[in-house]
């Protein structure tokens, strides 16, 4: 497959976000380094879409360029049609850690986004989003009180509070143990099934993006292409151990350079 | 044997105050006045009125000049820590400034202002100006990048970006410079008393001494400048207990 030839979406959705020959380069000590070079591809409305590639490559420098917190050195980034100029609470960036404001309870941080709605209006929010991220009973505590997985559980429900159109998902679960992790794919992917968002998750995890997406986006090495896009054609709930699971996820080694055995 | 936790540190100034006591009763003379004799000094103070007169001079002294410096400071700092280019232009003429001892400022004060509270002021504005300047300017710089995002993304403007993630998020360390620079407002006062008016507890150290050597007077203004310091310090320290203001203790 061409690397400039921009993928043709899945037929029954429409383009929910689109690149065009995006790049980036950065400016350090007077030289340019380019940490992306012309990439391009299309997520429809309501895809999960997974970014994967080596570590250092750049993933998340395209996450933060598709959000608006970073100016593309040339081409462009549209979201319905628009061209992206900066951040917007449509599309809410979830960080890796530390994200959630110590500084308020749950509750304050699920509502952080919604100081415009009525009193009632933000309450009924608050309360149907820590169910939905089962914080029940932690309503008033600190996330100095919580664990990690909580924290984050806490960052996506004040992203969904305020209704985006596109999460953007920087390594969420990077900083947890494995069990936590997997215990915390499961809950996202229950959230996704019930409000359907555009999704763009960056992970490292070879596993995570073959249980998550219904597309994975490869990048090569600094500065990031697209090296490949790959469909994971296995409905949900995905058995893990199923041989198409494991051929797609095979696939994807090859795909990122690594050899079959260690 | 258990002791309960406060008794631990008054049950060793107990014993420190005992050891002082014998020592200077084996050894009278000229060394130093005893704790008794310092308890009959302050006693001494607090029946002609003086004590109370001059703790409250001092305090008040303090309290202008520290929150003068408090109200200049703190805003100036987190402008200039947010916008990088204001910082550049100030930069060279805080780093000149800043060494210079409040005390070096004494004869200044004193031309400008006469001998008196507002000279006495003017040197303790001038001695906390500088380290809350710093301080705000390097809360601004240490508010982690992904507090920054997150307001920018859930499109907030700017004055309630201040309200709500700046403010919250500087306000840890602004406190605990606040307290350390309170420290520093409390050791000027006594110094610009002893020169720059003729009330206060600095003044009276001076003045116990020159007045015919009343060294247990001395010893006794310097045990309520300690003092003082403790509650000052202790307060702000309550203060920082407040559980949305201590996020940093457990969080980074």
């Amino acid at each position: 497959m061409s690397l400039a030839e921009p993928i043709v979406p899945l037929p029954d959705r429409k383009p929910k976000l689109q690149t065009r020959n995006l790049g980036v380069v950065y400016q350090r000590d007077g030289t340019g380094i380019a940490a992306l070079e012309d990439i391009n591809f299309e997520v429809s409305d309501g895809e999960f879409v997974c970014l994967v590639g080596p570590s250092g490559c750049g993933k998340s420098t395209l996450l933060n360029a598709l959000g608006g917190f970073l100016s593309p050195t040339t081409g462009s980034v549209a979201i319905d049609g628009e061209t992206v100029t900066g951040p917007d609470r449509r599309r809410i960036l979830v960080f890796q850690e530390h994200g959630v404001f110590p500084w308020l309870t749950v509750e304050g941080n699920i509502g952080f986004g919604l100081s415009k709605l009525t009193r009632a209006e933000r309450e009924k929010r608050i309360v149907h989003y820590i169910e939905m991220v089962r914080l029940q009973g932690f309503e008033k505590a600190y996330p100095s009180d919580l664990s990690g997985g909580m924290k984050q559980r806490l960052q996506v429900a004040r992203a969904l509070a305020v209704d985006p159109d596109v999460l953007f998902l920087d390594e969420p679960f990077g900083s947890l143990d494995s069990i936590t992790r997997v215990i915390m794919r499961g809950e996202l992917l229950r959230i996704w099934q019930t409000e359907r968002r555009t999704i763009l998750f960056v992970t490292h995890d070879i596993d995570e993006a073959v249980q998550l997406a219904d597309r994975v986006v490869v990048l090569s090495s600094r500065p990031a292409k697209i090296q490949d896009i790959l469909t994971v054609d296995i409905p949900h709930p995905r058995n893990i151990s199923s041989p198409r699971y494991l051929e797609l996820r095979d696939e994807l080694l090859k795909l990122i350079g690594l050899a079959y055995e260690i | 044997m258990k002791l309960p936790r406060w008794l631990r540190p008054v049950l060793f100034i107990f014993a420190l105050l005992v050891i002082w006591e014998v020592a200077v009763d084996l050894h009278p003379g000229q060394i130093l006045p005893g704790p008794v004799a310092v308890l009959a000094a302050l006693v001494e103070l607090l029946q002609h009125g003086l004590l109370l007169k001059y703790v409250v001079a001092s305090l008040f002294r303090v309290t202008w000049g520290f929150m003068l410096a408090v109200a200049l400071a703190i805003p100036l700092g987190l402008i200039l820590g947010w916008y990088g280019r204001g910082e550049m232009a100030f930069n060279p003429v805080i780093q000149i400034l800043r060494p210079i001892s409040p005390l070096a400022w004494i004869p200044i004060a004193i031309l400008w202002f006469g001998v008196g509270d507002l000279a006495a002021v003017f040197l303790i504005f001038v001695g906390c100006f500088f380290p809350l300047l710093l301080t705000a300017m390097s809360a601004v710089h240490n508010i982690p990048a992904v507090y920054i995002n997150a307001g920018r993304n859930f499109g907030l403007g700017s004055r309630e970006f201040i309200a709500r993630v700046l403010y919250p998020a500087v306000i840890p360390q602004l406190l605990d410079g606040m307290r350390i620079t309170l420290g520093v407002a409390w050791l000027v006062v006594v110094a610009a008393e002893m020169i720059a008016v003729n009330s206060g507890l600095g003044f009276l150290i001076v003045d116990a001494r020159n007045a015919g050597n009343r060294y247990d007077l001395v010893v006794a203004g310097m045990v309520m400048i300690g003092a003082i310091g403790l509650v000052l310090d202790l307060a702000m320290r309550s203060l920082e207990r407040i559980k949305s203001f201590q996020w940093r203790s457990s969080e980074t």
